[in-house]
């Protein structure tokens, strides 16, 4: 029994303080008639529709407050969407709560373990609210403790386990249930390498026995390494979606390379375009200019020459391979970690 | 209705607080026991006060006992569940509807006063005897109040539980609590005030009145009382008020 997850046309806009890991977005002034202070409205979530597949693994890209984690409190019946509808396979998020939590399995952007317990007592009364019976949730939670390295720990107060090891506690726990959608809310953040490889692992079995994942993320490697598809969401509406593989071939070209020079012109700009192998020439603020192109080191003696002879001298090159960061910046305009 | 799952959240505060047992007893009967001793005992055997105070002052040390067991073991741990460290979130996204969770929290509040009270009363007269003069005369009653006691406290933990920032604790309980405390007929009855007319009118909106009074009612009946019936009524109001404002404020804290 694969389950999808779908949504229809949702908008979310806080009137408070967006809970914690779905802070961000733009802040408008509220359009409150003449009440006594307008409150600051803060749109999270701007007509997102979505489907995704029952076995998918889906990713979520974009920057700090582009909606990712609103979208999934709103899956996860955290987030009480402001219009539009949301489904777990075929169960309504809103309407149907009890019934969607047992499809579900949440890992939290922060650790939310309850430190009144030992780890794998966390496990065990995760199952016991699921109703899973006594013999079978102690099976389960060593079964997991196992597969997450943390059976020599199983049986310390979590208060003081490190960052990766809560992480993993976390997802264990999530776990526990045997849920058919799994959501991870920036898995990855802050573990360190050896952990995220194990993480990923993790993360592909657990999709090999059949299951939905949907993950939100800002780092370009983990979503290009995991997600069958993904979109790309900006101020709560999503700009891209496709597997990694055609999202990175629709940046013209697919290399970018951006350029400063001395003393930017018309001129150069006009020339850089017709060298061979050049796609788009992009220049925002009269300074910098990205060229997307399909070859990227073997331009550059040309750029410079063109440079040369137009009076603007090159004082700074980077060059970057086809990748999702080239991706949002095309599409956004803005790089993802600003 | 998903009782497994309400089932087990009880047992998960029941094994925290069985972990906690003997900081928790120490928090819930050290003031009390050092305030008996000291009114009780000391006041009276030294004759600074009547011999009868020992048993007027004991209905109202159970009752401040219970009103604070049963407000900390609700309101603490949800401020820090909500606020701090989130671990509420797991329970949240148990399949139940999230009201069972606050409900499931007054009920485990309730517990905790219930036992705070009950437990004060014979180490209070291991304490105060001899000339202690308590007796239950209607246990149904002496049920009635416990009960309605408790749920008071509880449901008072969690409309302040779900109201409070973790900022203002302090403030909670100096502000808040320790007036209601003072004027809530604690450590004298109601009609101790008679001399006070604006005063004794304007303590009936203070709960803690009618726990204390009812507590009297019940245990103490040679002493004047409000009539029970009163306190069983205010106290049912207060309960149904402070769950309504408890649930309300927790749905806002529970979802954005």
């Amino acid at each position: 029994m694969a389950v999808g997850v779908r949504t229809k046309d949702l908008r979310k806009i806080y009137t408070s303080a967006p809970p914690l890991g779905a802070a961000g977005g733009f802040i408008a002034r509220g359009n409150a008639r003449k009440s006594k202070q307008p409150k600051p409205q803060i749109t999270a979530l701007d007509e997102l529709s979505l489907e995704i597949q029952p076995r998918e693994i889906f990713g979520l890209l974009g920057p700090n407050g582009a909606g990712k984690s609103t979208t999934v409190g709103v899956l996860t019946t955290r987030v009480r969407p402001t219009s539009g509808k949301a489904w777990i396979g075929e169960h309504d998020v809103w309407n149907e709560q009890a019934q969607v939590k047992h499809l579900i399995g949440v890992v939290p952007q922060r650790p939310n373990l309850d430190f009144s317990l030992t780890a794998r007592e966390i496990l065990i009364f995760h199952a016991a609210y699921f109703g899973i019976g006594n013999k079978e949730r102690n099976q389960r939670a060593d079964s997991l403790l196992e597969k997450f390295k943390l059976t020599d720990r199983a049986n310390q107060m979590v208060r003081g386990f490190s960052g990766g090891m809560m992480q993993r506690l976390s997802i264990a726990r999530a776990m526990m249930h045997d849920p058919q959608v799994l959501f991870l809310d920036e898995p990855s953040a802050g573990l360190d390498p050896q952990t995220r490889i194990l993480l990923w692992e993790i993360i592909r079995d657990y999709n090999r026995e059949g299951k939905t994942i949907l993950l939100t993320t800002h780092y370009m490697e983990e979503a290009d390494a995991l997600c069958h598809r993904l979109a790309i969401v900006d101020h709560g509406k999503i700009i891209a979606l496709n597997t990694p593989h055609e999202l990175k071939a629709s940046i013209p070209g697919g290399y970018l390379l951006r350029l400063r020079f001395g003393n930017q012109t018309t001129g150069l700009l006009q020339r850089l375009k017709t060298l061979a192998g050049v796609r788009e020439v992009r220049s925002s603020d009269g300074t910098g200019t990205d060229v997307y192109a399909d070859r990227g080191g073997s331009l550059i003696p040309e750029i410079a020459a063109v440079a040369a002879s137009t009076g603007a001298e090159l004082s700074d090159v980077h060059i970057s391979e086809p990748s999702l960061e080239n991706l949002f910046l095309h599409h956004t305009g803005r790089s993802l970690r600003d | 209705m998903n009782w497994k799952a309400f089932g087990a959240m009880l047992a998960r505060d029941a094994h925290v607080a069985r972990r906690n047992a003997i900081q928790l007893s120490f928090q819930t009967f050290l003031q009390p026991l050092l305030f008996v001793f000291i009114f009780g005992r000391v006041m009276v055997g030294s004759g600074y006060m009547p011999p009868q105070y020992k048993s007027l002052l004991l209905p109202g040390i159970i009752a401040i006992s219970m009103v604070f067991t049963g407000i900390w073991a609700v309101a603490m741990p949800l401020i820090a569940e909500f606020q701090w460290t989130r671990e509420i979130e797991d329970r949240l996204l148990a399949p139940i509807d999230i009201h069972w969770i606050a409900i499931e929290k007054v009920i485990a509040g309730m517990i905790q006063a219930a036992v705070a009270g009950l437990v004060v009363i014979p180490l209070a007269w291991l304490v105060l005897r001899p000339g202690l003069d308590i007796s239950i005369h209607s246990p149904l009653e002496f049920v009635a109040i416990i009960l309605l006691v408790s749920a008071f406290s509880a449901c008072g933990g969690l409309a302040l539980g779900c109201s409070m920032n973790q900022q203002h604790i302090g403030l909670m309980f100096s502000m808040l609590l320790t007036p209601m405390i003072f004027f809530g007929c604690t450590y004298y009855p109601w009609s101790a005030l008679k001399n006070f007319p604006v005063l004794q009118k304007a303590v009936l909106i203070n709960p803690i009145v009618y726990a204390s009074e009812g507590m009297r009612a019940t245990l103490v009946p040679q002493f004047s009382h409000l009539p029970t019936l009163v306190t069983l009524v205010a106290l049912l109001v207060f309960d149904l008020g402070l769950l309504y404002i408890g649930l309300r404020q927790f749905d806002k804290k529970a979802i954005s």
